[in-house]
């Protein structure tokens, strides 16, 4: 074996580009996690199109009684981010398994920063799920939901992929202060559950009672599924602009958190 | 005389009150093979996470291939290989997928990367199966792949943490005999911990062991029994340490938040 011309080679090839690559991997390797277990892919798929059909059909005489319009024109955006916020929250917390299963031990003797390894997983994971949330909007149109423009698909996808970050970073951050799954119930309902459910994926953001408007008002997801109802329906409560933004700079915040904490986990 | 490529000196690591290393102080030589022997919660694994810059030292100095642990991470990290006590591997990719993820991580070039893998591979006879999930491997072919990766990057130490640990004899002796004749041909450095002393007895020219966070012996396996007046390691292994059952969490190690890191930057 020629030796001395091998570790040459690595040295001179370890550069400025090593640090994209890292990240690629990491990114790959959640890809590649997610498309070889179909039964993940199939089983969070229910939940959507459940709630799509059984809310969309149920509430759907009552609300266009009350004088707002196609009910099911309404909550798809909610559907759709729904399955983002589930898979996003869910790959994000997958940290924890690849703690329980050493994996995690392998990333963080690398010699890459903890930063790298923190952005590698978050991308691959925000990939993951919006490419779920894309699922679940091609489900929609067979149960009848309709876009209003075909041009504005590309600025939904991109709001599905903000909000994909922002939960994936979100579950990263998790992650790193849960010491097993046993906490993952807790997490459900108390942050996940709450985060749909107070988002305004299922009921219009006007007139609501105080308080809820203002969980609503800090939600992340509330402004992620205005986006959405905005490019998608052309219904956006708050306007796209304000909705990009306030959005952008949770996705910033979170990412920023779920580094911070990240960085401080011990293995 | 040559530099050690591993010097720890005055190692110290508390967790909040817990001393685990008190004091610990060695080194080992390039091309040695080193057995670092200990019971249960002695400190082993919280040394090694410290080699390995898992963990950083609460007080003490420690260099890895001249390089400080503390300051110059990166450079340890390239210059180590590691197999974890507990498996580390992906279960959901393939063997092969395995050890390109850690050839991109290591920064190895993919031209060189792909014909080291293969040579890895076929010296760990796994090249046949290099496409098959790893979920559906044996103990040992996990084992072996962890070896074949932690040398992709081709490390001047190797870090095995009980690496036979639930093996049968057969992949025991198997995998000693790719250790061995890795250090006879590459020259390269082993540093080892294991509960199975014979093993340590059989190939370690020298040995380290830790009880209660401090080195209690250090020598060659003669060294340690002439001293000890037994004909074994074992024998000689639990005169030093006792007899008492250790409790298998008092290192602490796993359990505790890194608070260290923050406040010695």
């Amino acid at each position: 074996m020629q030796m001395g011309q091998v570790i040459l080679e690595c040295i001179t090839a370890y550069g400025a580009d090593n640090f994209m690559n890292a990240i690629y991997i990491l990114w790959l390797r959640q890809l590649k996690r997610y498309f070889r277990s179909k039964s993940r892919m199939v089983g969070s798929l229910g939940q959507p199109i459940l709630f799509l059909v059984a809310l969309g059909f149920g509430f759907g005489p009552i609300f266009e009684k009350a004088g707002a319009g196609n009910y099911l024109q309404f909550i798809t955006p909610g559907i759709i981010a729904m399955g983002i916020l589930f898979t996003a929250v869910f790959t994000g917390i997958e940290i924890i398994w690849d703690r329980q299963f050493g994996f995690l031990k392998e990333t963080m003797v690398a010699p890459v920063s903890r930063l790298q390894i923190m952005i590698g997983r978050t991308l691959g994971g925000a990939t993951v799920a919006t490419i779920q949330g894309v699922i679940v909007f091609c489900l929609t149109l067979f149960v009848g939901f309709r876009p209003v423009s075909i041009a504005m698909i590309p600025v939904a996808i991109f709001f599905m992929f903000l909000i994909a970050l922002a939960f994936t970073a979100l579950g990263t951050a998790i992650a790193s202060v849960l010491d097993d799954m046993q906490g993952f119930q807790l997490i459900m309902n108390f942050v996940v559950m709450p985060t749909f459910f107070l988002s305004g994926a299922l009921f219009p953001l006007q007139g609501l009672p105080g308080p809820i408007e203002l969980i609503a008002n800090l939600d992340p997801l509330t402004y992620g599924i205005d986006g959405l109802r905005g490019a998608l329906s052309n219904a956006s409560h708050l306007g796209l602009h304000t909705d990009l933004l306030v959005l952008l700079s949770m996705v910033t915040a979170l990412v920023i958190a779920g580094s911070y904490l990240f960085s401080k986990m011990e293995i | 005389m040559e530099r050690p490529i591993i010097e720890v000196k005055n190692l110290v690591r508390k967790f909040d009150e817990l001393i685990a290393v008190n004091d610990v102080s060695f080194d080992v030589k390039k091309g040695e093979i080193f057995a670092f022997l200990g019971p249960n919660g002695a400190g082993k694994s919280t040394t090694i996470k410290i080699l390995t810059t898992l963990l950083n030292p609460t007080y003490g100095s420690v260099r890895v291939n001249g390089f400080d642990v503390v300051n110059n991470e990166d450079d340890v990290r390239h210059s180590f290989g590691i197999v974890f006590q507990d498996p580390s591997l992906d279960d959901e990719l393939t063997a092969w997928e395995n050890m390109e993820f850690h050839g991109v991580l290591y920064g190895v070039p993919k031209a060189i990367r792909n014909s080291k893998i293969e040579e890895l591979m076929k010296f760990v006879e796994l090249w046949d199966r290099k496409d098959e999930i790893v979920k559906n491997f044996s103990g040992g072919m996990k084992r072996r792949l962890e070896i074949a990766r932690g040398l992709l990057h081709h490390p001047k130490i190797l870090f095995l943490d009980e690496p036979t640990l639930g093996l049968d004899p057969q992949t025991r002796n198997h995998i000693w005999s790719y250790v061995e004749n890795l250090n006879k041909t590459e020259g390269l450095t082993i540093f080892f911990s294991t509960h199975y002393i014979e093993e340590a007895e059989r190939i370690a020219h020298r040995v380290a062991v830790i009880d209660h966070g401090v080195i209690v012996a250090s020598g060659t396996p003669e060294e340690l029994k002439a001293r000890s007046g037994v004909d074994s390691l074992e024998d000689a292994f639990l005169k030093l340490t006792g007899k008492d059952i250790r409790d298998e969490n008092a290192d602490g190690s796993g359990n505790f938040r890194m608070h260290n890191r923050v406040w010695r930057r």
